[in-house]
């Protein structure tokens, strides 16, 4: 009897401190939940969740504070791949995030601006270049979509355009999408 | 998929059975039997390779078009940058865009004449959209640029490195279809060496024969080509891969070597079988070696150029030409007289048609390229790129418009036929469903499009579509991820810099802080207030220097010694002020009425 317990409970001294020193050799910084959610979203940055950019959002998702429907600019796709992740039942979208937007930049009007730097400050990416009294412009390339910047405006020079579909980023049409008629359709000649 | 079909079953009326049993597929007669053992590839198909067509009629150049349209990127990799301005004259062959990036190549004039555009334009592509193109109004006078570069005769006497600049400056690119700039294929690095070139005319897709032409007319060209390749790969050994239906070309090719004695040089027969111009299949029939998934030939010690890259090299190194021109097929039953042309890069696809007779009646659409990957011309305004290999003006017959797809029966009929070896059932799930991650995982990256299996689904299942969708789906995700990923480094970049002013504006806050609870600290009993203690320093002492000059007899400038008159406009002044307004300051008033007065 006493040699049982003096066994037991050696071993679970024994466990006890294993575990207590691979909790802090083994120690994960951060949560490794949240930096896979945060690689999935789409990170423009735009605060349409509801929360002050993807991390955050990551971060809720990651404790299940939020849902994985809020973000629009992910759409479906990321929904699922969230879904996907997190071992969740799929979501619909909301009806106004549903509908799937064309994807845009911001463009500048630089002949209206005044130089007020007020969206270089909202710009989360820092997408905008400028200085107080001088036009400010979009850097294309970096732009997001996210919007984040026309609400500041005071003269509204800031317009949103679809991004122009080229030969290069042109993709080939799904044969679903377009019934069994496809790209080859043909053309009047001579 | 342009895939002829004929109603029923649809590929008999060729006499040609697709069903192809193991043993059925080589079929060409012993008396051609090449000496060198050759290999197959899986699956494959005979189709009926309707060329002689366009062959019948001798090769000719085509006319020089008024206007020269010369897309920015005719290649694979980043698009040329342009050197001219709209309204500079031109030179044939002069660069006019620059390359841009590690693979690009440059874009010549074909003609000389005056730049009259930079603008977009239609261009040869699947989608029909427009891209930025230079055209060039030519001024019929076809005058060279006096500055090409000298031509070189002996190969030996010049660094390698320099010759390849030279096919890189002359915008040498793959021009069996992909236009992949040549001189980086030349460049396989020291990690590869080369032990085998192989070239590339088996020309294997029906109705195109521009290869054949080539071979046919400029073999010696070819070959000259070849050999400065094979000098720059350092190669041992290289094979010239002929299907056995150009038997003409063979001959001529064999002449041609025997000419240069190249005994390294082999012209090896090989059967017909699409696709057997394949890069993958050709190296698989000529030396029985695979070519690893997701790797490039270069990596088993085998480089491929296509026939006319060859000779555009021969161009670019013998006489300092830059690709400026190449052979195009023009053919289909919806031209009146099919035939081959050497067309300068630039020219529209309608002038084309002009000279092959014009439309028929027949004509139902026009393809780019062949049957089996072309894909149909949206705009025939679209210029001939350094890509173009043909241009099928197609009647309903040649090209049926797609049957209504139904439902997979599960044949297995796409996977016997298919040249890559995989699975174009699970492909095609996969690729319906977007499961993008299974779809590749069943190599759907190793997919060359050849469309064998949309050609034999008894269901009419546009299968390489489902491919070329999912591949492009896969390379947008890449794109968006990598897009998404640079996003979170600027915003991380911005919260940090951000924080960073925050602590140092907080810093800096307390640095005045603490200076300030210093100072009273020192100076204590003086005063509460520094600055009442200040501005009762600064009164002291103007006092005691109005002290000072009242004692050395001195009064201020504009009080002291005034005139009678002066002394009277001020006492009018301060009386009219005193009317006023009682209690003013009569004094410091009165001095500006003076001043306004002077």
């Amino acid at each position: 009897m006493l040699i049982a317990v003096i066994t037991l409970s050696f071993l679970a001294l024994a466990f006890g401190l294993l575990l207590g020193y691979s909790a802090i050799r083994f120690h994960v910084e951060g949560d490794p939940v949240a930096d896979k959610v945060d690689a999935l979203l789409p990170q423009t940055q735009c605060g349409q969740c509801g929360f002050a950019g993807c991390r955050p959002y990551a971060e809720a998702i990651a404790t299940g504070e939020a849902q994985i429907n809020l973000c629009p600019p992910g759409g479906e796709t990321t929904m699922i791949a969230l879904a996907d992740l997190l071992g969740k039942d799929p979501l619909p979208l909301d009806a106004e995030a549903a509908e799937e937007k064309a994807k845009a930049v911001a463009v500048i009007v630089e002949q209206e601006c005044i130089g007020c730097t007020l969206c270089i400050q909202a710009c989360p990416v820092d997408a905008i270049l400028g200085a107080a009294k001088q036009m400010h412009t979009v850097i294309a390339n970096e732009c997001t979509g996210c919007e984040l910047c026309i609400p500041p405006c005071p003269v509204e020079c800031i317009h949103m355009l679809p991004i122009k579909e080229e030969p290069g980023s042109w993709k080939w049409p799904s044969p679903d999408r377009q019934g069994t008629e496809s790209i080859d359709t043909a053309t009047a000649f001579g | 998929m342009a895939v002829p079909r004929s109603p029923g079953d649809g590929i008999d009326r060729y006499g040609n059975g697709i069903r192809l049993g193991p043993g059925k597929i080589m079929h060409y007669p012993p008396t051609d039997r090449p000496q060198r053992r050759l290999y197959r590839f899986h699956g494959g198909l005979h189709l009926p390779d309707n060329k002689s067509q366009s062959t019948a009629r001798p090769v000719e150049s085509a006319a020089l078009p008024k206007r020269l349209i010369l897309p920015l990127q005719q290649h694979i990799g980043e698009a040329a940058q342009p050197l001219v301005a709209v309204g500079d004259q031109v030179h044939k062959g002069q660069m006019i865009a620059a390359p841009h990036g590690a693979v690009s190549a440059p874009i010549h004039a074909s003609s000389s004449g005056r730049v009259v555009e930079i603008g977009d334009f239609p261009i040869p592509h699947v989608s029909g959209l427009a891209a930025p193109c230079i055209v060039i109004e030519t001024d019929g006078r076809d005058q060279w640029d006096p500055g090409l570069p000298e031509p070189i005769i002996d190969l030996t006497a010049l660094d390698p490195e320099e010759l390849r600049q030279r096919i890189h400056n002359a915008g040498i690119v793959g021009l069996g279809g992909a236009a992949f700039p040549t001189s980086v294929k030349l460049r396989p690095g020291p990690r590869h060496r080369i032990h085998t070139l192989i070239i590339n005319g088996a020309e294997c897709e029906p109705y195109i024969s521009c290869d054949d032409m080539l071979m046919q007319k400029q073999a010696s060209r070819v070959i000259a080509g070849v050999s400065i390749l094979r000098h720059l790969l350092g190669a041992e050994k290289c094979l010239v891969g002929i299907e056995d239906n150009k038997s003409r070309a063979i001959a001529a090719m064999t002449r041609a070597v025997a000419d240069y004695e190249q005994h390294r040089m082999q012209i090896v027969t090989i059967p017909t079988l699409y696709p057997s111009g394949g890069e993958k299949q050709l190296i698989r029939v000529l030396t029985g070696e695979e070519v690893p998934s997701g790797a490039i030939p270069a990596h088993i010690g085998i480089v491929c150029h296509n026939v006319g890259t060859a000779a555009a090299v021969a161009d670019a190194i013998l006489e300092g030409k830059p690709l400026i021109s190449r052979y195009v097929t023009v053919t289909g039953e919806g031209v009146a007289e099919p035939r081959n042309l050497e067309v300068l890069i630039g020219t529209p696809a309608c002038e084309l048609i002009g000279q092959a007779g014009g439309y028929t009646k027949a004509i139902s659409r026009l393809i780019l390229g062949g049957p089996m990957m072309g894909f149909t011309l949206q705009d025939d305004r679209a210029p001939v790129t350094k890509a173009t290999n043909c241009l099928l003006a197609a009647s309903v017959t040649e090209a049926p418009p797609a049957a209504p797809a139904t439902a997979c029966i599960r044949c297995g009929d796409c996977a016997a036929v298919c040249p890559a070896s995989l699975l174009p059932q699970q492909l095609y799930w996969y690729s319906r469903a977007k499961d993008l991650e299974k779809a590749q995982e069943y190599h759907l990256f190793d997919c060359i499009e050849c469309g064998c299996c949309s050609y034999v689904c008894p269901a009419q299942i546009p299968l390489v579509q489902y491919y070329r969708y999912a591949k492009n789906e896969s390379w947008a995700q890449e794109r968006d991820k990598k897009k998404a990923e640079r996003a979170r480094q600027r915003h991380q970049a911005r919260e940090q810099r951000l924080a960073r002013i925050e602590a140092e504006k907080k810093a800096r806050l307390k640095k005045k802080k603490d200076a300030l609870a210093k100072k009273p600290a020192a100076g204590k009993g003086s005063a509460e207030d520094p600055k009442k203690a200040a501005i009762e320093a600064a009164m002291k002492r103007a006092a005691e220097k109005k002290a000072k000059l009242a004692s050395a007899g001195n009064l201020p400038g504009n009080t002291g010694n005034l005139t009678a008159d002066q002394q009277r406009k001020i006492n009018q002044a301060d009386a009219r002020r005193k009317e006023a307004s009682p209690g003013g300051n009569p004094e410091g008033e009165g001095q500006t009425t003076e001043s306004q007065d002077r």
